[in-house]
């Protein structure tokens, strides 16, 4: 029997926050997770903010060192092979995370070069990457700062997908795109799966991307795991019409674009 | 091998980049440490004394490149978060000893090139001569007190790993701390009695005395025409302890780096923004 590409069980994850002059408070934020995603699947994880997509991606980013539970990707565990897991995946985040006054090009080699790659080879793989993504050769050289968001979270694509990665991490890539970039996101990451065969996590606040992009999505709110499935088993489970009652139905909660929670209490935590 | 030199190559990439986008800023920086020197320098030129003159100059000229390769390194974190690049790098496939590698190799190149400017406008601002200053012994005392400065940024840099909001204040703090217990521009006699001691635990105190005897000052044979720089052997008690201070805190402060990365990652500190 194949091996899942990514297993995580019974993962937990907990901040401290003050509560006034020496209270503390406790949020769980990732109360004991259990799920696996198979080699070249795309596994997307839906919950309202505060749910703990974001700790979850972390977690699995080596940014994060969880409390307790079991994490692999690939042949590595987590927090004990950390740099080793670091080679085999890429990340994209809500936010494109550039040095803003940078260009494309200038971001994108200084990646590279972090990975140890050879800038020149890394160059030609981004601009046909980028050229994929619709993006024009002209913009490579203008700073991040003056390119539309659809245009920036392009480039994190494309440096996410530099160093070839086998798992790829995207913890809501479309949030905040316009109709458009968010379209041509989306197609791109089915070729990459199809070509590629890619094995992408997704966190995503939209149904419909979930219901495009993903073969299984897992229900995230309150730091659980509330329900697994297809689209369609998710729909038949609960008795519902669409995926957005569905979740409703399976959670008690409404999706709603913001951050996730989580990252504030990790603010607040000593 | 050829990968680790392509991820220290990085820093200095993404440093002369920077560098070049912000070139305004970097102007103005520079022009601030060589007026704010030049000021300090023209408070002896006022009083007449030469001798008063070379302390004050040596002392500008030394602290202005030790703070500056103290704080390009203990805020290179800051930066990141500033910049919200931070968790990029920290996922990056790269050891932290090459990591803090590379940005203290930048560190150091943009401190050298701060020193020359101020060293030049110094030269314009006062009637300063290098004549029989002990320059190569001056340099050797700065390459091995650069090691020592090195791990006393990387300890600083945890300040920022560990709190957002206090971490660039923090080492703030502690660089005024150094300017104020390690004599740069006074004896460390000056100071209050109880404070004296901390003295002994700042790399610039070793680097400074070592630095004043290399050019003359405070000998009487050193005139305006003919510094009597004093020769290596003469500081060769500065150049020990610093050498040991290099020793111990440049792979100290790698350890405690570490040792705060991992903790921050249990606390959920390690955030692109702050």
């Amino acid at each position: 029997m194949q091996q899942p590409a990514i297993e995580v069980r019974n993962l937990r994850k907990s901040f401290r926050k003050r509560a006034g002059f020496r209270k503390k408070s406790e949020l769980l934020a990732v109360n004991d997770v259990s799920f696996h995603v198979m080699p070249g699947e795309t596994y997307g994880l839906l919950g309202p903010n505060g749910s703990g997509k974001s700790s979850l991606i972390r977690i699995l980013s080596t940014l994060l060192i969880a409390d307790s539970g079991y994490v692999r990707l690939l042949d590595f565990t987590l927090p004990e092979q950390a740099e080793e897991v670091r080679r085999i995946i890429g990340r994209v985040s809500v936010d494109a995370a550039f040095y803003k006054k940078l260009s494309a090009r200038e971001n994108l080699l200084y990646t590279a070069l972090l990975y140890g790659q050879k800038a020149r080879e890394a160059e030609k793989r981004v601009m046909r990457i980028l050229d994929q993504l619709g993006m024009e050769d002209a913009k490579f050289s203008t700073p991040l700062e003056e390119m539309s968001r659809g245009m920036q979270q392009k480039i994190s694509i494309a440096r996410a997908l530099m160093i070839n990665p086998p798992l790829l991490l995207l913890d809501e890539p479309t949030t905040g795109l316009d109709p458009r970039s968010r379209r041509d996101v989306q197609s791109f990451l089915e070729d990459l799966q199809s070509r590629e065969g890619t094995t992408i996590l997704l966190t995503t606040h939209d149904m419909a991307e979930a219901e495009r992009l993903c073969a299984r999505i897992g229900f995230l709110a309150h730091g659980k795991l509330v329900a697994e499935g297809t689209a369609a088993e998710l729909i038949q489970r609960s008795g519902a019409s669409t995926l957005d009652d569905a979740f409703i139905k399976l959670t008690g909660e409404e999706l709603v674009e913001e951050d996730d929670v989580s990252t504030d209490y990790a603010d607040c935590s000593v | 091998m050829e990968a680790t030199l392509r991820q220290t190559w990085a820093f200095m990439f993404r440093g002369y980049h920077i560098t070049r986008r912000y070139i305004g800023w970097v102007i103005v920086f520079n022009f601030y440490a060589l007026v704010t020197s030049a000021t300090v320098a023209l408070i002896g030129v006022a009083q007449g004394n030469y001798q008063l003159t070379l302390t004050l100059i040596v002392g500008a000229l030394l602290w202005n490149y030790l703070s500056r390769l103290y704080e390009e390194i203990s805020m290179s974190i800051a930066y990141e978060r500033w910049e919200g690049t931070l968790e990029y790098t920290f996922m990056a496939p790269i050891s932290r000893a090459v990591h803090l590698l590379g940005v203290s190799l930048f560190s150091l190149l943009n401190s050298i090139v701060s020193s020359v400017i101020v060293l030049v406008g110094l030269l314009l601002f006062t009637n300063l001569h290098l004549h029989g200053a002990n320059l190569f012994g001056v340099l050797v005392v700065l390459a091995v007190s650069t090691v020592a400065f090195v791990g006393l940024g990387l300890f600083a840099a945890v300040f920022p790993v560990m709190s957002a909001e206090r971490g660039a204040e923090a080492t703030h703090i502690f660089q005024g701390s150094l300017l104020l217990v390690s004599g740069v521009y006074y004896s460390i006699e000056t100071l209050p009695r109880w404070l004296q001691p901390l003295s002994v635990f700042s790399p610039a105190t070793y680097t400074l005395s070592a630095c004043r005897k290399l050019f003359g000052v405070g000998n009487p044979d050193s005139t305006a025409e003919h510094l009597a720089g004093a020769p290596l052997s003469a500081v060769s008690h500065e150049l020990l302890v610093l050498a040991l201070m290099g020793a111990i805190l440049l792979p100290l402060g790698l350890l405690v780096f570490m040792r705060v990365e991992a903790w921050a990652k249990r606390k959920g500190k390690l955030k692109r923004t702050g």
